[in-house]
């Protein structure tokens, strides 16, 4: 067999890494090189190209090999897949991350790796990459670098050294959803090895006693992905992991990627249109649970079956399911109730509460903000603004759902 | 009406120095016509400049928050000609109105807000956006030579020229725009605002990133829409991977239909050698001889579904013949991170108490009732919640084997969960306190409280002095075993 071409590689190992949803290259520490070496990290990360399917390229995602010793069956690197198979050689993706990154193509690297032999040889081929960037060509661009489950952890403790992100898929929802799916992983495993991170995490960001100076371990932390819709698990179940995650491990986020169909995917599940609305509600209600201090059991209560409303952004369904909250006076209300109003985010809400100790706001001063108006003015009252009859209407659902679609014929 | 002609690309100090001027004089906003078109001569007769104003000379010069002149800065470069009148505007207005920049619905502060996010918004596209290409190096230079072109909207290339030096300190690098430029060499930043024409661009290299735009693309996920809002059309153009937009989007939906067709196909060879190879099965001794093979197997314990939202068993600690064992109620978020019992908050004020009850903890046995964590994630921490009697009797399997193997002389029963999990019963505490009483035949019980009460008693009095008495309980367990070990 003759030896591919590393642009043939390329393609080979970029279309096995595209199911990992993460992309973000922000929050790391501030370096830049004006003291030598290459790349700067300025607290924003930088989405440098846009695919046709709407997700950023950040940073050059691919994988080390897409042999697998594993069989998970929504992966499209399970080994009875008939995918084409490639490796690089750790000197190639430095090369490539390189060559990439003075292009200004890409904020930096996004490595993982399908494993082969065992766990610890594929991460310290990983830590290879990370090392060799670091120390020898001084890199200073983004780095995440995806850890294998079960790797010893003397290369986790390395990999931490030169890597702004760490992450460890949990992959689905529930333990049993892991080992319907994906029954070589062990769930008890990958939550160790968070654990492990996080505890890592904490102890560098003490001081030490002879200096000052912290030591640097994965400062932009670490991150998880849920794939959405293998298997049967509910939203309130997806969110509830979540919550769980976020609260034992201190992740910076938990991504949820809408499983897709693959080439050669396995009869184990269907090949149905990826649920992406339901990703993107899942996202918003995550955002909620983060940010706007609802708890996941508001959030997911207003239907029975435990899923989110794929016609409605959750915190619309939540409010039209509370009128008795509402309407909320924006000259009087607390910060944690201007949260729950629809239409509101997290930046209008503090510029209401600073701007409303000069002067006594109005409906255009909303607008002035780009507040969507039509979403927020059934649920708050402001100077010469009562929503009256609009917040009593029994149809009000029905003014925010989306026009009915006419159906497509097959 | 006073004329001011401006260069305007993005100079915030020639529009200071006149806005001070005529501010100054007193000149009012309608009253002043801010160009950067040279007058067409002779159609008006020049009006004398006036002189500042005797009054203005001898007043205190003009202050204005540090926020609006970060604001100014930005809106200086938009190309908006109507941005000089809007700043002169907020400045007349801050001299008077001193919080309005705190007023963000302001029709003039959410105008300057709108042009200021515009510009960042335009600068952090050139960050991103911004292809460098490589042309051969200098013969006397070792260093590689990169050149771009990009079409800003804005008057931003000074602006952001910083960005790049930071970024990229090791090559030499020049950035061509409609509205200046940028070049970088051998470690020193020129700019300039002088329009430049687009160069020829050629790279090698760009194969390899077209290759990786159309491999990272997901075809069952098109969201034309989404990519469009974020990068707009308006840059394809300079973009090289955005000439193969069209081709991706039309290929989508036969790639996916391919897909469908093409599922579950016979697995290769290796995979049937692979699962061969996994399924020898792992002979595992049914009874445990040892503490350690003891604690292997309760490394996978599924008798209670707690082991789905902890992270792993924390088993007991301590050596294989202890006199003393100790046994709390479970681990808590520490403890259920690191793996080991006792390590948390609760743990060291344990630590304290066991050594001043002149109690060894290397000799001792420590574990629990319950051996993973029950919590309930609140935010981003977790909030510990008590076991209930149920999961105390699916986990006092391994409690016995522990009191099997290490066969204490004395076991410190510390709360209501571990006395439950020892004795089955839940009797008050209080009247348990205090005493050595005898579990079963061959060993003694001593109840105390959980060192974790301690910690949640809000008063300090009442602490010190239940402090004192749990040190008490452990001395009375440590003094028994003395008098009894002989």
């Amino acid at each position: 067999m003759t030896r591919r071409s590393l642009k043939e590689r390329l393609a080979i190992l970029s279309d096995a890494a595209k199911y990992d949803a993460s992309c973000a290259s922000s929050g790391t520490s501030r370096r830049d090189s004006t003291r030598g070496g290459l790349g700067s990290t300025e607290g924003s990360g930088i989405c440098h190209a846009y695919a046709p399917d709407g997700r950023c390229i950040s940073l050059l995602k691919i994988l080390l090999t897409n042999f697998c010793i594993f069989d998970c069956a929504y992966c499209i690197n399970r080994s009875s897949s008939n995918v084409e198979r490639a490796r690089f050689t750790p000197e190639e993706v430095v090369w490539l991350t390189l060559e990439f990154y003075r292009r200004n193509y890409i904020e930096g690297l996004f490595l993982s790796s399908g494993i082969v032999r065992s766990s610890d040889h594929t991460m310290e081929q990983m830590v290879r990459v990370a090392r060799e960037l670091r120390l020898t060509h001084r890199f200073n661009g983004y780095i995440h670098l995806k850890t294998i489950p079960d790797a010893a952890s003397a290369l986790i403790a390395e990999a931490g050294l030169y890597a702004d992100r760490l992450s460890i898929n949990v992959e689905l929802p529930t333990d049993a959803g892991v080992a319907a799916l994906a029954p070589e992983k062990r769930p008890a495993g990958i939550r160790r090895a968070m654990a492990d991170v996080r505890l890592s995490i904490e102890e560098a960001g003490e001081p030490t006693l002879r200096t000052r100076t912290r030591r640097r371990f994965a400062p932009a932390g670490q991150s998880t992905q849920m794939i959405i819709g293998a298997d049967n698990a509910s939203d309130a179940t997806i969110l509830g992991s979540s919550a769980r995650l976020y609260g034992s491990y201190g992740l910076k986020r938990v991504y949820y990627s809408a499983f897709s169909p693959i080439p050669d995917a396995s009869s184990r599940l269907p090949p149905v249109k990826p649920p992406l609305m339901r990703e993107h509600r899942l996202y918003q209600a995550d955002w909620l649970y983060r940010f706007y201090g609802f708890a996941i059991g508001e959030v997911t209560a207003q239907r029975p079956d435990g899923m989110l409303d794929l016609d409605l952004d959750p915190k619309l369904a939540w409010a039209l399911a509370h009128r008795d909250r509402f309407p909320v006076d924006v000259n009087r209300a607390a910060r944690e109730m201007l949260l729950r109003v629809p239409g509101f985010g997290v930046r209008t809400v503090d510029a209401l509460l600073i701007a409303r100790r000069q002067k006594r706001l109005r409906l255009d001063d909303l607008a002035r903000l780009r507040v969507p108006l039509r979403k927020a003015r059934p649920f708050i009252v402001m100077e010469g603004w009562t929503p009256r009859r609009l917040a009593d209407r029994a149809d009000l659902r029905a003014l925010f759902l989306p026009e009915p679609q006419q159906l497509v014929l097959l | 009406m006073e004329r001011v002609e401006l260069e305007g690309r993005g100079d915030l100090r020639e529009w200071r120095e006149a806005a001070r001027r005529l501010l100054l004089a007193g000149v009012p906003p309608h009253r002043v016509d801010w160009s950067t078109e040279p007058a067409a001569p002779g159609l008006f007769p020049e009006e004398p400049r006036p002189a500042a104003a005797p009054t203005a000379e001898r007043s205190a010069p003009p202050t204005v928050p540090a926020r609006f002149m970060e604001m100014a800065e930005a809106v200086i470069c938009h190309r908006d000609p109507a941005r000089f009148a809007l700043l002169y505007r907020l400045l007349v207005r801050l001299q008077t109105e001193r919080e309005l920049l705190a007023v963000a619905p302001d029709p003039d502060v959410a105008a300057a807000c709108q042009l200021e996010k515009a510009v960042r918004r335009d600068c952090h596209k050139m960050t991103a956006f911004v292809r460098f290409h490589e042309i051969g190096p200098q013969e006397i230079s070792p260093r590689r030579r990169f050149i771009a072109w990009f079409e800003p909207d804005h008057h931003i290339v000074v602006r952001i020229a910083p960005f790049f030096a930071r970024r990229f300190a090791d090559m030499d690098w020049l950035i061509l725009t409609p509205k200046g430029t940028a070049a970088f060499c051998d470690g020193t930043l020129h700019t300039s605002t002088e329009p430049a024409e687009k160069p020829a661009l050629e790279d090698p290299t760009d194969a390899l990133w077209l290759t990786y735009y159309a491999s990272i693309f997901n075809p069952a996920r098109l969201k034309i829409e989404a990519m469009r809002a974020e990068m707009p059309k308006k840059y394809w153009k300079n973009l090289p991977e955005a000439a193969l937009i069209p081709e991706l989007i039309a290929g989508a939906g036969g790639r996916v239909a391919a897909m469908a067709e093409a599922s579950d196909q016979p697995a290769p060879l290796f995979h049937e050698r692979l699962q061969a190879r996994q399924a020898a099965p792992e002979p595992g001794p049914e009874v445990p001889a040892t503490l350690d093979t003891l604690r292997k197997q309760a490394a996978g314990c599924t008798r209670c579904p707690l082991h789905c939202q902890a992270t792993q068993t924390v088993f007991g600690e301590g050596p294989e013949r202890a006199p003393l064992m100790v046994v709390g109620e479970q681990p808590g978020d520490r403890e259920d991170l690191a793996g080991r019992p006792f390590v948390g908050p609760a743990g060291q004020l344990f630590d304290e108490n066991l050594q001043a009850a002149g109690i060894e903890r290397a000799r001792t046995y420590v574990t629990n009732a319950v051996k993973h964590f029950k919590n309930e994630p609140r935010g981003k921490r977790r909030i510990h919640r008590t076991p209930n009697a149920g999961e105390i009797r699916q986990c006092r399997w391994w409690l016995g084997r522990e009191l099997d193997l290490v066969r204490p002389k004395v076991v410190v029963a510390m709360g209501a969960s571990a006395l439950f999990a020892l004795t089955d019963e839940k009797p008050r505490l209080a009247d348990l306190r205090g005493q050595v009483l005898p579990l079963g035949t061959d060993r003694h019980l001593l109840v105390t409280v959980h060192p974790a009460y301690l910690l949640r008693l809000p008063d300090a009095g009442r602490q010190a002095e239940e402090t004192r008495r749990f040190r008490q309980d452990l001395t009375l367990a440590h003094d028994w075993l003395k008098k009894n070990d002989e």
